[in-house]
């Protein structure tokens, strides 16, 4: 009897996508970028790591960089995976990072009477904890944000 | 933004009807939680069940809608699916919270 011939698993070398940056926009990056994701065959917690990392970047872009300069320009994503994970590359067209530095906030202070809690801060601790080779470079104008995230490994 | 609400013996219970708690609708939640607990005095039970993605800002949300609640008012959190819980549990913002698996475990632990 013959085996069955099983499908190689489709290849996954990189994906390209580009939005215009607007909130709204942000929502379909994610969801087309999952889905460019498929072939990695990533699990539940593995996909909502990239889910999260992906809307807090986006995010930011979104919020701060591009409303300083009032303008919905493209912002691009670019995903490549390799044997240490996948790399994420994001470039935006908006004001360039305060400082010249991505931020890199403290853990958010819990232990603290409740007005005193923390409302925001979280997005960019999450995006370190969560993501390893976190660079930021201003090159022609443009943010160019690089991180790494160990799934599909 | 869907909220439904139901209130119980000593208990206000809110369900968010919606997948999403992210930038695009944190506002409009922190509006809505407003809308729905006003006037009220009983503790908050927020039924996350639904929900499979929260972001940075829909946890700002969550954060305020309890600070709107005054610190006499307590809001509970139940039903936190995996994406939401890790959230929680990456900021540490589920020790600021009673967190409970399901709305039934909140109850039988209120009574």
């Amino acid at each position: 009897m013959r085996k069955p011939v099983i499908p190689p698993r489709t290849p996954f070398d990189s994906f390209t996508i580009s939005f215009t940056g607007a909130e709204d926009g942000v929502r379909d990056a994610i969801a087309q970028a999952l889905a460019q994701l498929s072939p990695l065959d990533l699990n539940k917690d593995e996909t909502d790591t990239v889910e999260l990392v992906l809307a807090e970047v986006l995010n930011n872009i979104v919020e701060h960089a591009l409303a300083q300069t009032g303008n919905d320009t493209q912002i691009e994503i670019t995903g490549n995976h390799d044997a240490r994970g996948l790399e994420v590359t994001i470039i935006d067209e908006g004001a360039k990072m305060p400082n010249g530095v991505a931020p890199h906030p403290r853990p958010p202070v819990v232990d603290v009477e409740m007005p005193e809690l923390p409302e925001g801060g979280f997005g960019w601790f999450m995006i370190h904890t969560l993501a390893q080779d976190v660079r930021y470079a201003r090159q022609d104008g443009r943010n160019h944000l690089k991180l790494r995230l160990a799934v599909g490994l | 933004m869907e909220l439904t609400s139901s209130t119980e013996p000593g208990i206000l219970i809110v369900t968010v009807q919606e997948q999403r708690i992210d930038a695009q609708l944190a506002l409009a939640f922190k509006d809505r939680m407003r809308e729905i607990t006003e006037g009220g005095s009983d503790p908050v039970l927020l039924d996350l069940n639904h929900v499979v993605f929260i972001d940075s800002s829909g946890l700002g949300a969550i954060v305020a809608a309890m600070k709107i609640l005054g610190p006499d008012r307590r809001l509970i959190l139940a039903g936190l699916t995996p994406a939401v819980d890790k959230v929680f549990r990456l900021t540490r913002m589920d020790s600021v919270f009673g967190v409970y698996p399901t709305v039934e475990a909140a109850l039988a632990k209120m009574a």
